[in-house]
């Protein structure tokens, strides 16, 4: 198959230019504005050596988190508009073909389920997890923060595949799941689906060593007194998150793998002939793929119970049933992946206990629910954005909830699967849950960042555009499901349904205004930031330790690791005007080096990829020999840390 | 379906009014409710949110197994004996195999109604879902392997049938016609389908299984013995065939 491959270029000529369509032109123009936008801009602010040492070579888990959020932030907007494409298409596309070919649509569908939940969800999840975890366990610093940074810089070289995929060449047409045997080299021989398999490689083997991070890190750095059962809930969904990466993420490196070997060396595990069994990989993609949700949606449960108890000034109710629930769902989360293919074939018994399984997981989310709901009762709820996101997503997360039971009954999900009811469905759980979760997250822990507030009036309007939006966008895919409707269509036949779809439309325009708000919110805050200033650290009258400190928190964190006694400790201490007490610390204060591995990596990771995705071998391998060369050179930097002088004794309250 | 739904509304209309309910009436702004800003936790209320749940998904396991079970789609129909049908999807169409009336369709699928129909099922190429909406559920199509589905029509009528599992860029069109007739009616459409002129053999067979898109019906007089099984048995074999479109049918 590399028959035509130059030794040079690989498969790579001029054919891979974007000209096949002005839609797919003009967005190759777009992202590549954007790109020499961002280069121009910096060049002419001058800031080159101010991102190179203060960001890029980072190794400050805050600054690695902030870099991770502005990915998030960006790759939103760009599968947002894969979304709007998709919506548009299906709006006029009844009985006519619509502004879209069919492969340009199914283009378009594959690359927003993959932006969405690669680099969108899980760079959003991770920058939040690395700002604030470190800051609520009483850490310095992450336990690997070199490491740290090459995870930042592989997530980010699998963004930057996708991206490139927009401008050379065409991405996959496989769906976000990317099935086989469509994805095999036989019914897909161009480089789409090696540009998803190699960006979602790359950045999967970054956020497997988050994993290990941050379990190391929860379980290793927590300042003297912070039992595991003291932990905010916010840390305690983080472990369990963690956990779940160790466990799920080898399952999608082997099984993309795998793939890629049948793809590229012409091997028989997922194809139809040669002893080849596509169920195989199917099974292997949900054991990594259910626990996956789980991943995303985990820490914006911990969100939602940090955010309820705040906004509501009072304690959590029902902490130890808020963590064993979370702890049950993590482990029965690894139970239940048969459930995306019940309609394979299996025999009565496998799809009944698949079923069932699936519908314990609702007794500990449920639970989760009316815990944050006794929360509020009796509280003194104060509406400020992030509480109205949690209000918004109580409300439609239980929607979500029963028609994900709905799903989970075989004989429904016979007549359900593949249809937009589905479709409906993972989108009730990942927007009003996962995605309100960190913009209610991102809200929250914004004037901790900054050392400024966040504008409460596009805050709300933000909310009130995403959760009408929400509601018009996918209810009408609920009921279209029910009417038959699959998923993945680019033209249809069925006049009932066009009316919907031109309302779910209607849906994605608010959603869009919705995504103008967040816009609007940053850009008017920092305008204001000199009147939105928060000089106490603490605006929220937060209850946990990243409130003990200064906004923005020196690079240390802690000028003195605090010694924790309770729960909420921060809180308590501010109740009882007695600060918390200073842990005695032997070693001299040190924050670690900047440090060019993250860097190095990511070029590593990009050079490998895009060199396996167009078969030009020696970029390829030039790659991989950056990468080793850079461990090497590593191993030999003697010192990592720089000597912190300050003195000590200041409060930390 | 509407059981369960019925069944958890129970639970989340409760949760939707109380939580709007709650918010307003614990307003920081003017809220009449007590303050209580350091209860959190009551073993009544923790019972009662763990043991609601576990009653409600205990009392609905039970009824999913039954369901599960009951409405098996490899469980035979009772009635008389059934139609048999077997099924191999193409880019992007759909073959209908009649074995025992040794014809064979293109993108139309009949049947006399009240006849319980037995599917056999598999796929030349991607994956695909066979699903008739207004008879029942779905099963996927998969090379090399053989699915099946009981299906029974209790009215005249003609139905969408459609390939339920994205497969490529002819995915929207591939739909066909399900009709259900009456017994005499069926007869006088066997007897159309056997005057034609086309036989299902390597050739004709090499011919629907190029790529199109919105096919037209086509039919069939006579089929080859145990072609499906032949088609479901090929792909075992260790050849190392890369183009579907020019695959002989190997006998």
């Amino acid at each position: 198959m590399t028959e035509n491959a130059s030794l040079l270029l690989g498969r790579l000529g001029l054919d891979a230019l974007p000209f096949y369509s002005w839609v797919a032109f003009s967005g190759a123009l777009v992202t590549l504005a954007g790109g020499v936008g961002f280069l121009v801009l910096v060049t002419w602010l001058g800031q080159w050596r101010a991102l190179w040492t203060g960001w890029l070579t980072s190794v400050d888990h805050k600054r690695i988190g902030i870099m991770y959020i502005v990915l998030a932030l960006v790759m939103l907007v760009r599968g947002f508009v894969d979304a709007i494409m998709m919506r548009l298409q299906q709006a006029m596309s009844y009985n006519r073909e619509g502004y879209l070919p069919p492969e340009h649509f199914e283009q378009i569908f594959s690359s927003h389920g993959t932006i969405m939940i690669f680099f969108m969800a899980m760079p959003f999840m991770t920058g939040l997890l690395n700002y604030i975890i470190p800051l609520q366990i009483g850490a310095r610093d992450v336990a690997f923060p070199v490491l740290n940074a090459i995870s930042f810089w592989l997530t980010f070289a699998g963004a930057g595949l996708m991206l490139i995929s927009l401008v050379i060449g065409k991405f996959s047409t496989a769906g976000w799941t990317g099935y086989p045997p469509y994805s095999g080299v036989e019914f897909t021989p161009g480089v789409g689906v090696d540009y998803w398999i190699w960006s979602i490689l790359v950045s999967g083997v970054g956020t497997t060593m988050t994993g290990i991070n941050f379990v190391v890190t929860i379980l290793r750095k927590r300042a003297p007194g912070m039992l595991l059962m003291r932990m905010p809930l916010f840390t305690w969904t983080g472990l369990c998150s963690s956990i779940l990466i160790i466990f799920a993420f080898p399952a999608l490196t082997v099984s993309t793998t795998m793939l890629a070997l049948d793809r590229t060396l012409g091997m028989h595990f997922f194809t139809n002939d040669g002893g080849g069994n596509v169920m195989n990989y199917m099974n292997l993609f949900w054991i990594w793929g259910h626990p996956e949700v789980y991943i995303l949606i985990l820490p914006a449960f911990g969100i939602f119970s940090e955010v309820v108890a705040t906004f509501s000034s009072k304690r959590l109710f029902g902490y130890p049933s808020l963590v064993y629930a979370t702890a049950v769902i993590a482990v029965l989360s690894f139970t239940v992946w048969l459930h995306h293919f019940f309609t394979m074939g299996a025999g009565a018994n496998v799809n009944a206990i698949f079923g069932i399984a699936t519908m314990v997981i609702a007794v500990p989310t449920g639970v989760k629910v009316f815990d944050w709901l006794f929360t509020m009762f009796r509280g003194r709820i104060r509406f400020e954005p992030p509480m109205l996101f949690t209000i918004g997503f109580m409300c439609l997360f239980v929607i979500g909830g029963m028609s994900g039971v709905l799903l989970a009954i075989p004989p429904i999900n016979y007549s359900t699967h593949n249809t937009t009811f589905l479709v409906a469905h993972f989108h009730n759980m990942i927007i009003p849950g996962v995605l309100f979760g960190y913009l209610a997250g991102y809200m929250y822990w914004f004037p901790k960042a900054f050392g400024f507030q966040l504008d409460r009036v596009w805050g709300a309007r933000s909310f009130w555009f995403w959760m009408i939006g929400f509601l018009l966008a996918f209810m009408p895919l609920y009921a279209l499901g029910l009417m038959g409707m699959p998923r993945r269509l680019e033209t249809y036949g069925n006049p009932e349904w066009q009316p919907l779809l031109i309302v779910a439309f209607v849906g994605a325009c608010l959603i869009l205004m919705g995504i103008i708000s967040l816009v609007m919110q940053l850009w008017v805050s920092v305008k204001n930031r000199k009147a939105l200033v928060d000089q106490t650290g603490d605006p929220w009258d937060g209850r946990t330790l990243e409130w003990s400190m200064p906004s923005p928190p020196p690079i240390w964190n802690f000028d003195n690791v605090p010694v924790v006694s309770s729960r909420d400790a921060f809180h308590e201490a501010k109740l009882s005007g007695i600060p918390l007490p200073a842990a005695e610390e032997d070693s001299p204060l040190s924050v670690p080096k900047n440090s060019v591995m993250g860097p190095c990596m990511g070029v590593a990771g990009m050079c490998i990829g895009f060199g396996a995705v167009w078969y030009i071998w020696w970029l390829a391998f030039a790659g991989l020999a950056i990468a080793v060369a850079a461990i090497i050179g590593r191993s030999f930097v003697q010192s990592t840390e720089n000597d912190v002088s300050f003195k000590r004794g200041a409060t930390t309250t | 379906m509407w059981q369960a739904f019925n069944l958890m509304l129970l639970v989340v209309v409760p949760v939707i009014l109380l939580t709007l309910f709650f918010a307003w009436r614990y307003r920081a702004a003017g809220g009449k409710g007590a303050y209580r800003p350091d209860w959190d936790r009551s073993p009544i209320i923790e019972v009662t949110v763990w043991g609601i749940p576990i009653v409600m998904i205990g009392i609905l396991a039970t009824w999913v197994w039954d369901k599960t079970h009951a409405l098996d789609p490899y469980k035979p129909l009772p009635g008389s004996e059934p139609l048999r049908i077997e099924a191999i999807a193409l880019d992007w169409k759909w073959l209908f195999i009649y074995p025992d009336l040794n014809i064979a369709t293109v993108n139309e699928l009949a049947f006399p109604v009240g006849k319980p129909l037995s599917f056999r099922i598999t796929s030349e190429v991607a994956m695909n879902s066979f699903m008739i909406p207004a008879l029942g559920g779905q099963i996927y199509a998969m090379a090399g392997m053989e699915t099946q589905l009981n299906l029974q029509a209790d009215e005249i009528g003609t139905m969408q049938g459609r390939n339920m599992q994205f497969s490529g860029d002819g995915f929207a069109g591939q739909t066909f016609e399900a009709l259900s007739m009456s017994q005499d009616d069926f007869d006088a459409w066997l007897s159309n389908v056997r005057q034609s002129n086309s036989h299902l053999d390597t050739a004709s067979y090499a011919d629907i299984s190029k790529p199109s898109t919105d096919a037209p019906v086509r039919y069939f007089s006579t089929v080859p013995p145990d072609f499906f099984s032949k088609r479901v048995a090929h792909f075992m074999g260790m050849e190392h065939e890369h183009n579907p479109n020019v695959k002989a049918a190997d006998q």
